[in-house]
């Protein structure tokens, strides 16, 4: 048989149970819409969170203070030297170091003209724009300070504390108070935005020693630094342990690089991406049982139709093949109209939810339709097989 | 998706008829019994029999006497449970079912008494199945079908469905199909058995016109009449062949 008289066969027999037809199309898209759809909000959640967490450059360490080697907190309860300014210093003379900036994080009132917010602070020191893709866009960021000397009361405020503070008034020059203490505004940061619901405008931004005094700590919660492109990061992370243990005695901190940081959010997102696809696949699994069933009947009435190719001398491979040939339409169509369904969402989601990270990937449509033939094949092979094994004597006999 | 199955139109030459000798059919001591219950029924009891090129035989018997059994065995649907078949010189029994199937393609044509049309096919749909399953190419298959249809006067009907057609045009169309690859044998099973009294003459005509240009024909059935008119004339009781006579001239 040719193959297109053999898809003429196929569509003609489809389309005689047409109701029927369109029924278990309609289960297997559905189906495929459903793990499509998973799948690509899934893969849209990841790389949502990806670019949200690349954006102040994947050239990063991070070094924290306390070794996780054994797990639990005794680590950090026993003697931990606290990372300091110094050491944060120390690695700056590291080659192929870019950067590098102490980090303390807390909470302060910041006060001007008697109005008060509760903002972020965020002890840094001039590299820090550089080394997390942050812009000025008035005045300037916090000023290089000699290594051992004291900062100055310098506040570099983010866009929405400078904002609320403000309003439209400049802030350049002035001074506000930050717990308590008075600080000169140089500076205000360009919007950045948003990530995972954290305001990163909401900030402000004074030197690391300086937040250390204000909060009262003695170490600093991490020290990131950025290194040129091409480092090799194995020598640089040799070299941060080293020369971080000479300085400590022993090694407890931690380094991380932002790499491994993405890695393992990666594979925790791919977990996620997978499992949502599962739950898809229940419906695609009930859609597939609707073939069988379609086909299971259209066999059982269609005796004499197979009891006749039998007659005429088709060989049972034949049949089977034209019966596999009908549950693979059935679900490749299925196959084809839930990625429509799942371009039209995508479309809806543009029209009225720009930012939804919904993302069909051409891989992902090929795979849905290399996943519907799979299910065609599958969900036929039994009702195939049976009509090919079909006793020509009793099947012309049924009419 | 190879679905070809070999037999094109040009291999027209049956290479199981190359032995001109050979009679179309020989059965030696066959047996069918099938298992009903705890009963073995003998639906076919040490069956001799010899069909020559051309031969037009009847069979008639009693309900349950064999008859059908017989046809499907000569068709190569059933499967005797002892003895010998030879189709056109070769023996069948121990063939593969793809064999089989091959044989039933290219020395076989059934017509049956409820016709067995694909409902959802043409008149010319139908009657080119055969070389659409064997794989003939469009201009091909419209061809051979075309002067099929002019000669069983459906050009017509061409593109009706088999419900647009009476019973005497769907059995036309059905013998169209049977002998499509042009077989050495044509079975035909009760083929008046549900048509009125002209359209079955006029397909018995027919039968009787393909017999004359050298089918073999045989006709299972339980119409005297009908069953009077072949040359060769079988009865058949509980599996046996009990009378086996040659009429000298076609009756009427």
């Amino acid at each position: 048989m040719r193959f297109t008289d053999g898809v003429r066969w196929i569509v003609t027999a489809l389309g005689t149970g047409r109701s029927r037809s369109i029924l278990t199309v309609v289960g297997i898209a559905i189906g495929i819409a459903a793990v499509a759809l998973l799948t690509a909000i899934g893969e849209g959640v990841r790389s949502y969170v990806m670019t949200e967490f690349s954006q102040f450059g994947t050239r990063i360490i991070g070094v924290s203070p306390g070794k996780n080697v054994t797990g639990g907190i005794g680590g950090i309860l026993s003697s931990v030297r606290p990372l300091t300014v110094d050491d944060a210093d120390a690695l700056r003379r590291i080659p192929a170091v870019e950067t590098v900036i102490p980090v303390v994080q807390g909470v302060g009132e910041l006060e001007f003209e008697g109005r008060h917010r509760n903002v972020k602070v965020m002890g840094v020191n001039a590299d820090m724009p550089a080394a997390w893709n942050f812009r000025v866009a008035q005045g300037r960021f916090l000023p290089e300070v000699q290594a051992g000397a004291a900062s100055s009361p310098y506040v570099v405020l983010g866009h929405t504390a400078h904002q609320e503070l403000f309003g439209d008034r400049s802030a350049l020059g002035r001074k506000v108070r930050l717990g308590g203490r008075a600080f000169r505004v140089i500076g205000v940061i360009e919007p950045k935005g948003d990530m995972l619901g954290f305001d990163l405008d909401d900030i402000a931004y004074i030197p690391a020693d300086l937040a250390l005094q204000l909060f009262n700590r003695e170490s600093l919660m991490e020290i990131d630094l950025t290194f040129a492109a091409g480092a090799d990061m194995v020598k640089l992370q040799a070299d941060i342990r080293r020369r971080l243990i000479d300085r400590h005695g022993r090694e407890d901190f931690t380094v991380t690089t932002q790499d491994q940081m993405l890695n393992s959010l990666d594979s925790i997102l791919s977990v996620l991406t997978l499992a949502v696809a599962l739950l898809g696949s229940i419906s695609l699994l009930v859609g597939s049982v609707g073939i069988v069933t379609t086909l299971t009947t259209s066999v059982q009435e269609r005796r004499g139709e197979i009891g006749l190719l039998h007659a005429l001398g088709a060989p049972r491979q034949q049949i089977l093949i034209l019966f596999l040939g009908e549950s693979v339409a059935l679900s490749l169509c299925g196959g084809g109209i839930g990625i429509l369904i799942l371009l039209a969402c995508k479309g809806v989601a543009l029209v009225f939810y720009p930012a939804f990270p919904l993302t069909p990937q051409p891989l992902y449509i090929a795979l849905a339709l290399l996943l519907s033939v799979g299910i065609g094949l599958l969900a036929g092979a039994t009702p195939a097989y049976r009509a090919s094994i079909l006793n020509p004597v009793d099947a012309l006999r049924s009419e | 998706m190879v679905l070809a199955s070999g037999l094109r139109p040009d291999s027209e030459s049956r290479p199981d008829s190359e032995s001109r000798s050979a009679p179309v059919v020989r059965l030696s001591q066959l047996n069918r019994y099938f298992q009903l219950g705890d009963q073995t029924v003998k639906a076919l009891d040490g069956v001799d029999l010899v069909i020559e090129t051309g031969d037009y035989l009847s069979v008639m018997g009693p309900s349950g006497s064999g008859k059908s059994t017989l046809l499907n065995v000569l068709g190569l649907l059933d499967r005797p449970t002892s003895g010998d078949y030879f189709l056109n010189g070769r023996l069948t029994t121990g063939l593969s079912e793809s064999e089989l199937a091959h044989h039933r393609q290219i020395a076989i044509g059934f017509v049956f008494q409820s016709y067995h049309l694909i409902p959802r096919l043409s008149a010319r749909g139908n009657m080119e199945l055969p070389l659409v399953l064997a794989g003939w190419s469009p201009a091909q298959r419209r061809q051979r079908v075309d002067e099929m249809l002019d000669r069983l006067q459906l050009s017509a009907r061409a593109d009706h469905l088999p419900r647009q057609l009476s019973g005497g045009q769907r059995q036309r169309v059905a013998i169209g199909r049977a002998v499509m690859l042009k077989p050495s044998i044509l079975l035909a099973d009760e083929p008046t058995g549900n048509l009125d009294t002209h359209s079955g003459a006029e397909v018995v005509r027919i039968l009787e016109e393909l017999n004359q240009e050298g089918i073999t024909l045989v006709v299972v059935t339980h119409d005297q009449a009908l069953g009077a008119r072949a040359a060769r004339q079988l009865r058949m009781v509980d599996g046996r062949i009990v009378m086996d006579q040659r009429v000298d001239s076609g009756a009427t």
